[in-house]
């Protein structure tokens, strides 16, 4: 049996209506979960960009990068492994007051990229950002103060490797 | 009615001052070509259906008796001329039933071209009267879908569809078309699509493939050629013919390869897969090279992957990238149209003929005869089996037919034992299996192909599914033959249940109604034979007449197909009986 591993896929493509249906019902068809998902522009004007993170092994990732090329209005899809991109993820924390002086709370806030990007008399918010493993660590720690809310953004990576999307256009057309 | 060629006016631009949404849809049909459309009016496409009254001289349309015969009749139509079929519809039902077509073309590739109308767009997303979403519903089983809100889109969108449907490996494309769209006005300009930037149609050719494909074929001891559809669909007969007969390499072809290649051709050793022939099962474990052509390794092709030709070096000639080594890993993939690879290709092929390797193919052949084809086809039984009946049509079409089947065994037996002399002649639900497919399709084949004969053969279970397209025959005086190979069973439902699951026949035996009666109730002319004795005579009849003919043969109830491999087995594990 090939090892599963996570992979994360940059699909390049025309920013038109019901794209993301097309390209979910690809991971849908074949039983696919999708970890986490961003949905941006990209480097080139008119030009979208999905990062998909999926845990399959290298030959369902081979034949899913044909699927997804395969769709009309996707220009490029690309699978990169952990080691091939750099990525992050941003979380906000929303907090009760009561704890903004907790000494607990501000040694958390040592954590590299954590910042209060707001505060009101009765709640204030934790924005930070790094890879899941440090949120998660940093929400396991959080939690016991009561989280009033949490959300995380799905990864957002680049990637090492050359990725010549431009080009590609100029030949295409 | 149509001829072999799209017939594309030369000029790349048209242009109308101020007309409907509506009427453009019909400027736009007529701008790709299209002379014959099918499908069946409601609310939300009305505005369209007006223009097809004004436009009838130049554009028919066919009243199908549901929308999903509309789809498999575009079907028919374009597999038998190799232009993008037609299906219309209104929202909600109407576009629901289209789904089956749609899903069918797009795992068989067939270039279609749906369009739905769709309630107004103030009203999406208000669950409306016949609101339903058709994008979101066909999408995993559409090329391309695009739903149309504003007039001025529909000239872009339609040449676009066109363009996505044929080009490359073909498709359905489904544009929905909102109804404020096709009653507002607008001045239509028409321009042909050629490309769309991100995507590529056609693969560029590598020409190192090209010679290293060349190489493994020309070192080959016993190489064996499996050819599908892309053949047909890259009009590239004449390529593969030159090809193999340079080379002399034993052929076998997938149910949608069928007729690419002359029955009596010399090369041509039959069918692989689940009830493909002896030989090319057998040997596809033997050869030392699998040359697949246009072909997709389909699981009833392969049988177990992991027992499949893994002694032998795989080179696949394909146009779609998602293909290679989707199922089966190639050792050289040869990307491109086969049109233009296969004649590449040719050149650098040396002239061999594989004599004693073709010969084990015969060898087998020879055993498939005596354990199966001679009971198919001279059966000393009573009962009358689905072999003998193809081949009484093989000898009164001379295999100059159109053979439309349904799905199920006698979809086997007759791909199995039907006889072709031309391309596209062959028109099956292969990937998609879907039963209610024949009856309509053969009404598209027959318009799209009117001088030549048609026959549909279809299965007692198949035909019900379909059946009120008499209507449209009765209708259109469509004159297609009809044949209905009656056992009183799905039977290959029923045969599944003999050999797996110990003859318990869960709801797969059928109290059928008088079928001769239905038919002459839609003014068909209809017979019904139970004997051998009669049967050639009826055939016979059936090919003379000049109008739509129905005959419904009573077949033995509990025949098999064979050969057969098991599910999940080896292509070497193929059962004679």
């Amino acid at each position: 049996m090939e090892d599963i591993q996570k992979f994360t896929f940059s699909v390049y493509t025309e920013n038109n209506i019901g794209i993301l249906n097309r390209l979910s019902a690809i991971f849908l068809k074949r039983h696919f979960n999708i970890e986490s998902m961003t949905v941006s522009k990209s480097e080139i004007d008119d030009v979208h960009r999905f990062i998909f993170v999926v845990n399959i092994t290298k030959s369902q990732s081979d034949k899913l990068i044909g699927q997804l090329e395969k769709q009309i209005e996707v220009i490029r899809a690309y699978s990169h492994t952990e080691d091939e991109i750099i990525y992050q993820e941003t979380a906000l924390f929303k907090i009760s007051s009561k704890h903004l002086y907790d000494e607990d709370i501000q040694s958390r806030l040592k954590f590299k990229r954590a910042n209060i990007v707001a505060i009101t008399p009765h709640y204030f918010v934790i924005e930070a950002t790094g890879l899941k493993d440090e949120i998660d660590n940093m929400h396991d720690k959080l939690k016991p103060y009561g989280l009033l809310q949490f959300v995380r953004s799905g990864r957002i990576a680049i990637s090492r490797p050359k990725m010549a999307i431009s080009e590609l256009l100029k030949e295409y057309s | 009615m149509s001829t072999e060629t799209q017939t594309v006016k030369p000029t790349t631009t048209s242009k109308m001052v101020n007309i409907s949404g509506a009427e453009a849809v019909i400027k736009c049909l007529l701008e790709e070509g299209i002379d014959l459309i099918y499908g069946y009016p409601g609310g939300a496409i009305m505005p369209v259906y007006d223009e097809l009254y004004k436009y009838q001289d130049k554009l028919q349309h066919v009243l199908t008796r549901h929308e999903q015969g509309a789809t498999h009749a575009a079907q028919g139509y374009a597999r038998v001329t190799g232009k993008v079929g037609v299906a219309i519809a209104t929202s909600g039902p109407g576009a629901t039933n289209l789904v089956t077509g749609i899903a069918d073309a797009q795992i068989d590739s067939t270039p279609m071209v749906c369009i739905t109308g769709q309630v107004a767009k103030h009203l999406l997303g208000s669950d409306a009267f016949q609101e339903t979403d058709i994008i979101g519903i066909s999408m995993p089983v559409t090329k391309w879908s695009y739903q149309i809100t504003d007039a001025s889109e529909i000239p872009e969108i339609m040449a676009k569809a066109f363009y996505i449907a044929r080009s490359g490996r073909p498709g359905p494309v489904l544009i929905d078309i909102t109804k404020n769209a096709q009653f507002e006005k607008f001045d239509f300009e028409y321009k042909k699509c050629t490309s769309v930037r991100s995507y590529k149609a056609i693969p560029d050719i590598n020409d190192h493939a090209i010679n290293a494909a060349a190489e493994i074929i020309n070192e080959a001891k016993k190489p064996m050629i499996v050819f599908g559809q892309g053949v047909i669909l890259g009009k590239a007969e004449e390529e593969f013919k030159a090809l193999i007969e340079k080379a002399g390499i034993p052929s076998a072809w997938t149910i949608l390869g069928l007729s690419a290649l002359p029955t009596d051709h010399p090369l041509n050793v039959g069918m692989v897969g689940m009830h493909g022939n002896y030989g090319p099962n057998k040997l596809t474990n033997e050869c030392d090279a699998l040359i697949a052509i246009g072909m997709r390794f389909d699981d009833r092709v392969t049988g177990n992957l992991d027992f499949y030709a893994k002694q032998a070096k795989v080179v696949h000639f394909e146009i779609d990238p998602a293909e290679v080594d989707k199922n089966v890993k190639t050792d050289v993939a040869v990307l491109g149209d086969v049109k233009e690879t296969l004649a590449k290709i040719l050149p650098k092929i040396n002239k061999n003929s594989h004599s004693d390797w073709m010969q084990e193919f015969k060898d087998y052949m020879d055993i498939e005869y005596d354990k199966v084809i001679k009971d198919d086809l001279y059966p000393e039984k009573e009962g009358l089996t689905m072999g003998e009946v193809i081949k009484q049509i093989n000898e009164a079409s001379k295999g100059d037919a159109i053979i439309v089947s349904d799905v199920g065994q006698h979809q086997m037996i007759t791909c199995r034992y039907a006889k072709f002399n031309k391309s596209k002649s062959n028109v099956t639900s292969g990937g998609l299996g879907t039963m209610g497919f024949a009856l309509p399709a053969a009404i598209g084949a027959k318009m799209g192909q009117p001088d030549r004969e048609v026959v549909a053969i279809i299965g007692d279970g198949s035909y019900q599914m379909t059946i009120q397209e008499l209507g449209t025959i009765y209708q259109t005086k469509i004159p297609v033959k009809i044949v209905v190979l009656n056992n009183e069973f799905l039977g290959m439902v029923r045969q599944w249940q003999q050999l797996f699951f110990d003859k318990r026949y869960a709801s797969t035996e059928m109290i059928n109604p008088d079928f001769v009666t239905i038919a002459k109730g839609y003014h068909i002319e209809a017979e019904q034979v139970s004997k051998r004795e009669n049967l050639a005579s009826a055939v016979q009849r059936m090919m003379d007449s000049k109008d739509a003919f129905f005959l419904e043969v009573c077949v033995e109830k509990e025949g098999n197909v064979f050969p057969m491999i098991p599910s999940g087995a080896s292509v070497s594990d193929v059962r004679l009986s």
